[in-house]
């Protein structure tokens, strides 16, 4: 604590002469003097601003009384004209609402006509003379005023609400030092309500009313001895003088006083409530509806008998009734649902499994391929279960899967889940941690028998471990149960493993975009690090461009300068399209997606199991390869028949048909037999979307592509073929001759064209002619025009797209799985329209020379006049 | 000099226990030296990084930061930054001297295995679980990485970088070196999923062991195998 002022150092201010320090004040004040009670104390008030217009009356009072007692009596007036106008936050917010100085506040009002009927004509003021003359001349206006026009509310002075301080009595005046000093008439009405009413008109002076007397005059005060009148020396009431009847007093004359007038306690109307706003500030508006009003609903009334506790009703467990007929215990299970047992025992919530918790919801099963044995072709499976067969080892297990097993009383129902758990818990070692039926340790050691002979593979595992003893009714109970419980608590790993697709550039993207130079295949480069014939067998080299800024930090130049690329140089390519087949033979192979049964599916770290599994696999290897070579020669001609059949058949949508007429000869062999399953086309569709939008435009797909939205969008497909074809180059144009027969006479204009175009390099446009075919079906193009104009601001973007596709390819594979699950659900036409809209997104991606847009531009347009 | 030279004796592996530290950082991850060889980098599992002496054997700074455990710890050729990734999915940039996180590097999906600063430390190489080199600017505030490599189809397990390549195993059992000068990317496909890439000395070959126990010396430039 400092005692007193102490100087500030010296402290140059040579260098802080650019900012002055004022020395305020403050600085040269002790700390007590902020204090409370100090001379400037420091705390929080209501700053003038916002403070209400109604000052410190004390001070007010005071200084009019000075003013009246000063020589010039309006002194003070001149004072206030003078002082800058300082308006509280209050009075801004209000004039912005139109309000006046001087008016009320409140909705505008209507002059009311009964009054003016009323008084009109009669004029006559009543007893009561109003305090003050403003009123009274605004109530003569208010005379005139016509029907329609609203004035404001007449101000109210507000009721002071002074506390009576004297012991004297109501309506007692004593020694008024003001009125013995400057003389008053003293006969005035007296306002119960406004005791002050008087002192005030006097402060504001009006004396108009009296002659002016000097002398000290009140009640309990005799006549002084200068006064000559003794004319009121007495007080005597009259009453005249108080208002005799309540409630008179006119609603409109803004005298509303704290009883409230009835207009207002009467019809208390919403909507008068808004009206009361008057002015309503800028970027407000009054509410439409008025605020709902709560309704609140009384409790619900009690039962009488009622207990605020809960028992828990005793259960009737069927199965533990060996003595309740069968008949019964079924008519307990029906009338109760499933009490008996469907869920042996309370599980905790956190136990629960996925599966276990979807069956609690009831909601579907995912639908993915629950095991490798669905993924594969028919035939293939075909091969693998003969060839199975007839390897020794494990034969029986095959067959009896296949085999029904020799349970009685099962339902097919039941059957199939008896199957599905052994599917589950074949070949699952791991050791079952979960104990359904724990509290019944008999029954749950059958169950255990049950699941380890599962888990060898056995067929009819649940008739041996079910107990002979038992009735028939309590065994056909416990079957179920059984299959139920081993279907929902079945090993982790396999239903895992249903759920998980492979990794990347693999089989299930159906659309890839293929680097330029494709890893090649596996199988060659297995066998050659078998042979250990390391080098070029097993090296590849593929262009790859490293980010500009990389290039830098390495301090490297740029080996692709000018190149916008970064990473592998990507083709957009359709994964099944007839050019990765037909133009590019060695291609060919890569565009064949790898078999599932590839070493890859398993996690690549455990190599023990792997060369354990690889005995076993090698052989299963070498039979899909051949039968993989056996298919191969004749895939052209499959895909083009298969092509024709869709066409023809038209039942399809032309997007697919458009994808499934390209190659990929597996597809092609499993339309053959059976329709593939709508999520195969829903991949298809949806991963052609970003995957081509992102890649780099190369000539053949532009071309395509471009082609292809064109068409899209009018939903027609018998233009399809010419659309293949036009675009393909001379090696398509065999191919295409191989189709033609079985097509329209479109098609065999359309290969015409594709020879004329044969030429021709690089993107290829639409031919017109095959434009002016399309024409016929062409209704819709507004979305394509719309696109023209934006397409060559959206090449400038291009870049920027290509490097945030990266990002999404990303996600999406992520993502994929869940993708294909949803995308089931939806119809066809979505699909359709779905596919549409992408390739739309495609176009916009598409980098094509403007000179080719505008031919190709061209070339659409004139179907369209046409 | 009329006396020739005496034969100089083949490099032998070094044979005899130097020192044992005791990190006292639970599982150590991984352990690195700095360029010169002076100093240590120990990976614990224990989510710390320590930096210790070589010569003394003593402490001399633990850096902490990571949510995990730490993986892999680089330095850079002069001393004075760190980096380490980890398994909590991020890459660090540590300043050697205040033990302070420069940067924390977000973006790989999975854990972190390998990192390396190229040889100017201007920038971080990291190999992740999930498939994918990321290039991070060390210069730049930038949280997104210059370039992520995801050729690889697997976990990146091992990562080197000499002055203008990037040596990267992946456990789909492929080498991979990516040529920034040529502008190249050459895959050597090793069937058994890659542990560990190691350019040679003389940066003629690299070599990488796999999980088929075997280590195999390739020729860099024609991937042809020299050595097992």
């Amino acid at each position: 604590m400092k005692d007193g002022w102490t100087p500030s150092t010296f402290v140059s201010s040579r260098q802080q002469k650019a900012d002055k320090h004022h020395a305020r004040p403050e600085d040269f004040m002790d700390e007590e003097d902020f204090s409370e009670h100090g001379i400037a104390p420091r705390e929080i008030t209501t700053s003038q601003e916002f403070s209400s217009s109604r000052r410190d009356e004390a001070a007010e009072k005071a200084r009019a009384v000075s003013a009246q007692a000063a020589l010039i009596p309006g002194d003070t007036l001149l004072e206030e004209l003078i002082a800058p106008a300082r308006l509280s936050i209050g009075i801004e917010l209000l004039r912005k609402m139109g309000w006046k100085e001087g008016q009320g506040i409140g909705p505008r009002v209507k002059r009311k006509p009964r009054r003016q009927l009323k008084e009109g004509p009669s004029k006559v003021y009543s007893c009561s003379v109003p305090p003050t003359g403003s009123e009274e001349s605004e109530d003569e206006d208010g005379e005139f005023a016509p029907q329609n026009v609203t004035f404001a509310p007449k101000d109210v002075t507000p009721v002071d609400f002074t506390p009576r301080l004297g012991v004297q009595g109501l309506g007692y005046r004593g020694l008024d030092p003001g009125l013995a000093l400057l003389g008053r008439a003293a006969d005035e009405h007296i306002d119960l309500f406004r005791p002050q009413s008087e002192t005030r008109s006097r402060l504001f002076g009006d004396r108009q009313s009296s002659s002016r007397r000097g002398g000290v005059a009140g009640q309990a005060f005799g006549v002084g001895a200068l006064e000559e009148e003794d004319e009121d020396v007495y007080h005597r009431d009259s009453m005249s003088r108080y208002d005799t009847i309540l409630g008179e007093e006119e609603p409109g004359d803004g005298l509303y006083g704290w009883t409230a007038p009835q207009q207002y306690t009467k019809k208390r109307d919403r909507s008068k409530d808004a009206l009361y706003l008057g002015k309503i500030l800028e970027g407000f508006t009054l509410a439409q509806k008025p605020l709902e009003e709560k309704t609140i609903f009384p409790p619900p009334t009690l039962p009488r008998d009622y207990r605020p506790v809960h028992y828990f009703r005793p259960q009737v467990d069927v199965t533990r009734l060996s003595g309740v007929s069968s008949a019964l215990a079924e008519a307990l299970k029906t009338s109760r649902g499933h009490m008996v047992k469907e869920e042996p025992q309370p599980v905790g919530r956190h136990q629960l499994d996925s599966g276990q918790r979807r069956a609690l919801l009831g909601e579907d099963a995912l639908k993915g391929p629950s095991s490798v044995m669905d993924l594969l072709r028919p035939e293939d499976r075909q091969r693998l279960l003969s060839f199975r067969n007839s390897s020794a080892q494990k034969s029986c297990t095959a067959d009896t899967s296949r085999a029904p097993p020799p349970g009685p009383a099962l339902p097919p129902s039941g059957l199939q889940q008896q199957q599905e758990a052994l599917a589950a818990w074949k070949g699952s070692s791991s050791s079952q941690s979960f104990k359904p039926f724990e509290n019944n340790p008999s029954k749950q050691a059958r169950y255990e028998v049950y699941l380890s002979q599962l888990r060898l593979g056995d067929g009819d595992a649940l008739e041996q471990s079910l107990d002979p003893t038992m009735t028939e009714w309590e065994r056909s109970r416990e079957r179920e149960e059984f299959v139920r419980s081993s279907i929902l608590y079945r090993p982790s790993s396999s239903s895992l493993s249903s759920r998980f697709t492979r990794a990347k550039h693999q089989e299930d993207e159906d659309t890839v975009e293929v680097s330029q130079d494709q890893e090649g295949d596996v199988d060659d480069k297995q066998a050659a690090v078998k042979m250990k014939m390391f080098g070029k067998l097993t090296r590849e080299t593929f262009e790859w461009h490293p980010d500009r800024l990389l290039c830098k930090r390495f301090n490297v130049p740029d080996p692709y300068p000018g190149s916008g690329l970064v990473g592998l140089p990507k083709v957009k390519r359709d994964k099944f399209s007839v050019f990765n087949f037909l133009t590019v033979p060695e291609s060919r192979e890569m565009a064949a997606p790898p078999k599932p049964l590839e070493p890859g599916k398993r996690s690549r770290w455990d190599v023990s199991e792997q060369n354990k599994e690889k005995k076993n696999e090698d052989p299963l290897s070498e039979l899909l390869s051949d039968a993989r070579n056996q298919t191969e020669p004749k895939a052209p001609g499959l895909s083009s028949s298969t092509c024709n059949s869709d066409l023809t058949s038209g039942n399809k949508s032309e997007a697919e048909v458009d994808k499934k007429a390209k190659n990929d000869e597996e597809v092609e062999e499993e339309e053959k037999e059976e329709r593939p399953p709508m999520d195969l086309f829903k991949a298809i569709f949806a991963g052609s979307s970003d995957e081509k939008s992102s890649s780099s435009s190369e000539g053949e797909s532009d071309g395509e592509e471009g082609e292809k939205d064109a068409k899209e969008d009018e939903g027609k497909m018998d233009t399809e073929p010419i659309k293949l074809f036009a675009i393909s180059s001379s090696s398509v144009a065999t191919s295409s001759s191989v189709v033609t027969p079985s097509l329209h006479t479109e098609a065999a204009v359309s290969s015409q064209k594709s020879t004329q175009d044969a030429e021709e390099f690089g993107p290829k446009l639409p031919p017109p002619s095959a434009a002016v075919d399309r024409g016929g079906a062409t209704s819709t193009y507004p979305p394509e025009e719309d696109e023209r104009t934006s397409r060559k601001s959206k090449e400038k973007k291009h870049k920027n797209k290509k490097l945030k596709h990266k990002k999404e390819k990303k996600k999406k594979k992520h993502k994929k799985h869940k993708h294909k699950g949803k995308q089931q659900l939806k119809s066809k036409k979505e699909e359709s329209g779905s596919s549409s809209e992408d390739s739309k997104e495609d176009e916009e991606d598409v980098q094509v020379s403007t000179d080719e847009l505008l031919r190709r531009l061209k070339s659409i347009r004139t179907p369209q006049m046409w | 000099m009329a006396f020739p030279q005496p034969k100089p004796q083949p490099p032998q592996l070094p044979q005899h226990l130097l020192r044992t530290i005791d990190c006292q950082q639970g599982a150590v991850r991984a352990v690195r030296f700095n360029v010169d060889g002076n100093y240590l980098l120990s990976c614990g599992s224990d989510k710390s990084l320590k930096l210790w002496s070589v010569g003394r054997g003593t402490l001399l700074k633990t850096y902490s930061g990571h949510g995990y455990e730490v993986l892999d710890a680089d330095g850079s050729y002069d001393n004075s930054q760190l980096c380490s990734c980890s398994s909590d999915k991020t890459v660090i940039l540590w300043d050697v001297a205040t033990g302070q996180v420069t940067r924390k590097l977000r973006g790989h999906a999975g854990k972190v295995n390998c990192v390396q600063f190229n040889e100017e430390g201007l920038v971080i190489l990291s190999g992740s679980i999930d498939g994918t080199v990321r290039c991070w600017d060390t210069r730049s505030r930038r949280n997104e990485p210059i370039q992520v490599l995801d050729e690889a189809r697997d976990s990146i397990s091992s990562l080197k970088v000499a002055q203008h390549e990037l040596l990267t195993g992946s456990v789909d059992g492929r080498v991979r070196r990516y040529d920034l000068r040529m502008g190249q990317l050459h895959v050597d496909f090793i069937s058994s999923p890659i542990t560990c890439v190691c350019f040679s000395q003389d940066g003629q070959c690299t070599l990488s062991s796999s999980l088929d126990s075997t280590v195999r010396l390739l020729d860099k430039s024609t991937g042809e195998m020299l050595g097992e």
